[in-house]
């Protein structure tokens, strides 16, 4: 299901009105920054994680907010954490729900009091239960538009974890920048069927690279390193690889989680309810997400295509497809 | 078809299969160590991580690739000492042991992980080991890029796999081994001490494991991460009785699945768009049970495994 925009009237109207507040309110509360946990189904090395963590401890030191978080919290303990957090004061709970999506509205319901605000499959919602979605897909795009410019085999290759919609919609917009700047490239998509196993995306990687791609977009970590070992250049997603690879990683989609972040704090700094979807927040127009590539390394047209579709995109005159199918 | 026989003949699949196999082919001689001499080692998954966290770590903080390699191997021993002790001495389940110790032993090398290591965007990342031409070998046409530029500890598993082969079907040592996993009780009339064996048997093993691990931090990839062994050891356990406690066996199917691994990524490339990638993803796997179907009809399992042995009980 492809919507053109998931900001509803309500959200809009729903997020003036928080804005609004908030500049009215603010003075009262900036005494007492919001008490945010973070719990994080993952290490918080993991990228997605990576991105959380980063944006409530910059949060946290500018004095928005005051951070606790936990890792690597198991499905099976997810509730509990929650709860726990919940019992202790926390006004605003985010974190993850993918494996949850049930349990953790449960117990958004039995603590009204509490906001969460989790990354969910799901755009269902109740009063203090929110949901986001990490798009850096149109990102994506714009190093697909570098990397359909660099190729010189004519084949690209992305490797991702599971065949989700955030992750086809992130492939296939990296595919559909490659495929509007050189329509004959081809690309090669694997899957390891594991959201965390390096060397097994180090190994996808090659043998992507031994059927001839020479540009790799790594939605998950490992993939650059089989770029690196021989000697081509990689994309990266979420997070910047290009201090891990400086040689090889030219290219990066970010995700910014502060604007759903700040949106979401603002929202219960306001005695706003959260229960909506921050996805927007995501957009690249929003700062949610965008490019950070390494300037010289795409020929000049190139970046300079991309930097006009990157405006467009800014200026809400392009949109990138959003294709939630699996990529072929 | 000609797909297919292209795959056959690149050299990426032939590489990536000794790659993919190195840490299963040492942690699975590790658990066919262990298991020789009567001692089933459900730690193996545990240890494997503690093993990449330790390796790495020790690297990470100064010491050469060959001196984490051994701390993992040493650090892997101790935890083969608790195994031991919770099974040999005190002769408790050795299932529950073994999934004390793993549960304990990944648990652990994340809070020693946490503790010590500054938490970064990306985790730190270490220099890892290169791979080692052989001199003339490595010349070879198309054998020599294939099998002959790996990365050391590749080889020094294929020569453990060896020596160990060696150890066991050629040795005194092999034979008490052997004797301890069948009947204790008989090793001990012959003047063996079925403990001792056992507690060096699964030491020893242990540290296999423990480098197993460490192969993957320190030659596969150049960072830990505490959810990073995805199920590495379960599968060392099955390989064990897919070789039917024989090394020889052990290396070859520990092979045998990284052949299917490395190739089932290379169909989801080629034809990725015709068939599901979850066909592919699960070849390994589907090929390692219809094959040890076929082998375990004729394996023989060391009569004594999983009895605890207590002296001058019948």
């Amino acid at each position: 299901m492809v919507r053109d925009l998931l900001i509803s009237r309500r959200a809009v109207i729903a997020s003036g009105i928080a804005l609004g507040a908030s500049t009215l309110v603010r003075p009262v509360h900036a005494s007492a920054p919001v008490k945010v946990a973070g719990i994080h189904a993952s290490p918080v090395e993991n990228a997605w994680n990576s991105r959380l963590h980063k944006a409530l401890l910059d949060a946290a030191g500018e004095g928005a907010i005051e951070y606790v978080f936990s890792e690597s919290v198991s499905g099976t303990d997810y509730p509990r954490a929650m709860r726990e957090y919940a019992e202790q004061g926390i006004q605003l709970i985010v974190g993850e729900c993918y494996a949850v999506e049930r349990e953790a509205r449960q117990v958004a319901a039995e603590y009204p009091q509490t906001s969460i605000v989790l990354g969910s499959s799901s755009e269902q919602t109740s009063d203090n239960f929110g949901v986001f979605g990490a798009w850096n897909y149109e990102a994506a795009y714009l190093a697909g538009m570098l990397s359909g410019k660099m190729t010189k085999t004519n084949v690209v290759g992305s490797v991702g974890a599971v065949p989700i919609p955030e992750i086809n919609m992130l492939i296939n917009a990296f595919a559909e920048g490659v495929k509007a700047v050189n329509p004959d490239a081809r690309h090669l998509v694997s899957f390891t069927g594991t959201f965390f196993d390096p060397p097994k995306a180090r190994e996808a990687g090659l043998a992507q690279i031994d059927a001839g791609a020479d540009i790799l977009f790594g939605e998950r970590i490992g993939t650059a390193d089989a770029a690196r070992q021989r000697g081509i250049r990689s994309v990266g997603s979420l997070t910047d690889y290009t201090e891990r690879y400086p040689e090889t990683v030219f290219a990066n989609a970010v995700w910014n989680f502060r604007p759903i972040l700040d949106a979401a704090v603002a929202d219960v700094a306001a005695g706003k309810a959260v229960g909506r979807n921050y996805t927007p927040y995501s957009l690249m127009k929003e700062g949610g997400n965008d490019i950070s590539y390494v300037k010289g390394v795409a020929p000049a047209e190139a970046e300079e295509a991309m930097e006009k579709v990157r405006a467009e995109i800014m200026a809400g005159t392009f949109e990138v497809p959003r294709l939630l199918d699996a990529p072929k | 078809m000609t797909q297919l026989i292209d795959i056959f003949a690149s050299i990426g699949l032939w590489s990536a299969v000794l790659r993919i196999a190195t840490p299963l082919i040492l942690g699975t001689l590790g658990a066919l160590l262990c298991e020789r001499s009567g001692v089933l080692n459900l730690g193996i998954e545990g240890i494997m991580t503690f093993g990449a966290m330790i390796g790495w770590l020790s690297v990470y903080h100064g010491a050469d690739l060959w001196t984490g390699l051994l701390i993992a191997a040493i650090a892997g021993g101790l935890f083969g000492v608790l195994h031991s002790f919770l099974t040999v001495t005190l002769g408790l389940s050795q299932h529950v042991s073994g999934l004390g110790v793993t549960l304990f032993a990944s648990s652990f090398s994340y809070y020693v992980f946490r503790m010590v290591v500054p938490v970064a965007n990306t985790p730190p990342t270490i220099v890892p080991f290169q791979p080692l031409d052989i001199p003339v070998l490595s010349s070879l046409p198309f054998f020599g890029p294939a099998f002959f530029t790996q990365t050391a500890p590749t080889y020094l598993a294929i020569i453990i796999a060896l020596l160990l082969a060696y150890i066991i079907f050629r040795t005194p040592m092999g034979l008490a081994i052997r004797m301890t996993g069948e009947n204790p009780h008989a090793a001990e009339a012959q003047g063996v001490n079925p403990m001792v064996i056992r507690y060096g048997a699964v030491i020893a093993g242990s540290a296999l494991m423990g480098a197993g691990g460490a192969f993957l931090t320190l030659a596969a990839f150049d960072s830990f991460f505490p959810t990073m062994m995805q199920g590495r050891g379960w599968i060392c356990i099955a390989l064990v009785v897919f070789a039917s406690w024989r090394p020889g066996r052990a290396l070859f199917g520990a092979l045998l699945f990284a052949f299917f691994e490395a190739f089932q990524l290379r169909m989801q490339t080629m034809l990725g768009g015709a068939v599901p990638y979850q066909l592919f993803l699960m070849t390994p796997y589907i090929l390692s049970i219809v094959a040890l179907a076929l082998m375990a009809r004729r394996a023989r399992v060391p009569q004594a495994l999983m009895q605890p042995y207590r002296r001058g009980e019948r």
